[in-house]
């Protein structure tokens, strides 16, 4: 059974398999430079059961803007799918950065948001 | 006959006198407090206590010397939270909206879920506090967490690892030093005693034989009592 | 009309201009806020996990205080702020089960019935057009490019706008007198929180943002997030770092120009 699969369909309560691979998530993603893998190629990690999708930058570099989201023709909410994925790792107490190492100065709402998608 | 009821510290039963603090009720069943105990009067914050009590889900957190036993009661003694303190120098900080945040990171966590103020036994607004020091507000922090006694059951519940009394106390020490009004008169003073004004006068006091110097304090001037209307009530 | 004003934390610190010019702006055209007496951190970004109550509790306390208050109407000047706390009003308006697990761990407080609409200023304005041109007495003569970012527009169901070619600030730069020109990354992400961890992410897109501005013929950029204002703004030092040819723009919150604008600085 593939548990990332399950995991993440909970976590999100989005239907991956809804998925035709159109690509309209990727093309319109303002951070996909910065990505390993795309947000397209995300949904059929998951689907194969391919944990290298938990490791990688991709879900880290996500800037939660909704515009894959709102522009896939199928419905499909890839930006609580990447939430699903940061979720993984964070549930399991690893955090992505040390608060002791943030830039000090930068204005409360950069330092929050950061707060809630990068430590839990 | 006295009235005892069933305490459990640490997991053993013991049957108390009812009436007593849960410290007093602690020592009656034989146990001796070489940490944990300090004032007895609820103003150090040493003795932090954890407890539930029987058939209620609730975590209860309070004082041992302040709060009396119940029947039932599953106690546990916390003489301290661990917590980290920012290390600072007072005298060097340039405080500004951020220096709370920069200091203590941990307070971006906060996601209002009032743990910290439910937990307080001094029933201070620890949640409002904080979010003060979030948004910068170095006064208000000061003014909400004054009546602190830095017990740490705050920190202890607190999901987002905040150490909620040190950054009141940074918080404080700002306000102090920064921001509330200085004494004037006191400056003033402390000048004149720097440039001598007074030396004079105390090197003659030093050189006063005994005899003169007891007449000198019998008749000083003596400030008249104050009047009825300023004095505090009993 | 008195509404419930939400700050947040970042309008009394770095966007206090923000605050200070709308406060003014708005009380020319009959749009009266209120500060909340106690409000509390909003959280920022929202949280998308289905599970995740314990992130929603900062904007359902601010709800029921706007409730507690006396306010049906909560009116919040930052994008981000405007889209966490609709976001949560959304499924406090719809989802029983947590709502009634949401109550009852804030026991201290009463219930959220759901009452306080979550509005932004935009919204408001696209009403008063005529009332905004009668009170310009300096037009603003100059180009303009109203840049959204993506909390403002995003999801579907809290935007303020057709989100993929909204027109509001375009059209509130043109009551007020100047000339808003259109240009396609408008409604692009600026980067958000990638500035704390990440800050090539941000680089990156203030130099695809503000030269696509500069090159549609913008004199400045426009904006309604302290977010977006410091990610476009304050990190064009860096990008002039990174891209020595990055020519620099100014950028300003919408109730700037308001005020400058109506005469009132």
């Amino acid at each position: 059974m593939n548990w990332l699969l399950d995991k993440v369909e909970e976590l999100s309560g989005e239907n991956l398999y809804a998925c035709y691979q159109c690509g309209k998530c990727s093309a319109g993603c303002p951070m996909v430079e910065e990505m390993d893998i795309l947000p397209n190629q995300v949904i059929l990690y998951i689907i194969r059961g391919n944990e290298e999708v938990v490791e990688a930058k991709t879900p880290w570099v996500c800037a939660q803007c909704y515009q894959c989201g709102v522009r896939c023709p199928k419905e499909v909410d890839i930006t609580k799918i990447m939430e699903a994925l940061r979720l993984i790792k964070l549930r399991k107490n690893v955090n992505h950065i040390k608060l002791e190492k943030v830039k000090k100065n930068l204005p409360q709402i950069a330092v929050v948001s950061a707060t809630r998608k990068y430590t839990g | 006959m006295m009235k005892m009821v069933r305490i459990y510290i640490m997991g053993k039963e013991y049957k108390v006198p009812e009436g007593l603090t849960i410290m007093k009720a602690m020592e009656y069943a034989g146990y001796r407090f070489i940490r944990g105990a300090g004032c007895r009067a609820g103003f150090c914050g040493a003795c932090a206590t954890v407890y539930r009590k029987e058939g209620d889900y609730k975590l209860y957190t309070d004082l041992a010397c302040q709060t009396t036993v119940e029947d039932g009661m599953y106690l546990v003694q916390l003489p301290f939270a661990p917590a980290n303190k920012a290390v600072y120098d007072i005298k060097k900080i340039k405080p500004d909206d951020k220096t709370l945040v920069n200091f203590y990171p941990e307070i971006a966590r906060c996601v209002s879920c009032n743990t910290c103020t439910k937990a307080c036994p001094q029933e201070l607004e620890v949640m409002d506090y904080i979010q003060s020091a979030l948004r910068g507000d170095v006064k208000k922090t000061a003014e909400l967490s004054f009546d602190c006694i830095q017990c740490g059951l705050c920190a202890l519940r607190c999901p987002a690892e905040i150490a909620h009394y040190h950054v009141a106390q940074l918080a404080r020490r700002l306000y102090g030093r920064y921001f509330m009004p200085r004494a004037l008169h006191l400056e003033k003073r402390l000048k004149e005693l720097e440039k001598g004004k007074f030396d004079k006068e105390m090197e003659r006091i030093k050189k006063m034989k005994l005899e003169d110097l007891k007449k000198m304090y019998n008749s000083r001037d003596i400030e008249p009592e104050e009047s009825e209307e300023t004095r505090e009530s009993d | 009309m008195e509404m419930a004003y939400y700050p947040g934390c970042t309008l009394k610190t770095n966007a206090k201009l923000f605050e200070e010019s709308a406060m003014k702006a708005f009380s020319l055209i009959g749009i009266e806020m209120k500060e909340l007496d106690k409000w509390y951190c909003c959280g920022t970004v929202y949280s998308l996990a289905k599970d995740n109550l314990m992130y929603r509790l900062a904007s359902i306390r601010n709800l029921i205080r706007a409730q507690e208050e006396g306010f049906d109407k909560l009116i919040t000047l930052c994008s981000v702020c405007y889209n966490t706390l609709s976001q949560a009003n959304i499924m406090a308006r719809n989802d029983k089960e947590a709502m009634e697990k949401i109550n009852s761990f804030m026991d201290e407080e009463p219930d959220y019935e759901g009452s306080v609409d979550v509005l932004h200023p935009l919204q408001i304005l696209k009403e008063k057009m005529w009332e905004i041109k009668e009170r310009v007495k300096k037009p603003l003569n100059r180009k303009y490019a109203a840049y959204y970012g993506c909390l403002l527009l995003r999801p579907a169901e809290v935007s303020v706008d057709d989100y993929e070619n909204p027109g509001i600030m375009e059209e509130l730069i043109e009551a007020l007198g100047g000339e808003a020109v259109n240009f396609p990354l408008k409604n692009e992400c600026c980067g958000s929180y990638n500035v704390v961890a990440n800050r090539e992410a941000v680089i990156e897109a203030n130099y695809r943002i503000v030269t696509n501005a500069r090159k549609n013929g913008a004199d400045a950029i426009v904006t309604s997030c302290p977010l977006c204002y410091f990610n476009l703004k304050d990190m064009q030092k860096e990008v002039k770092k990174a891209y020595s040819s990055f020519i620099e723009l100014p950028v300003h919150y919408f109730t700037e120009l308001m005020v400058e604008a109506f005469g009132v600085k």
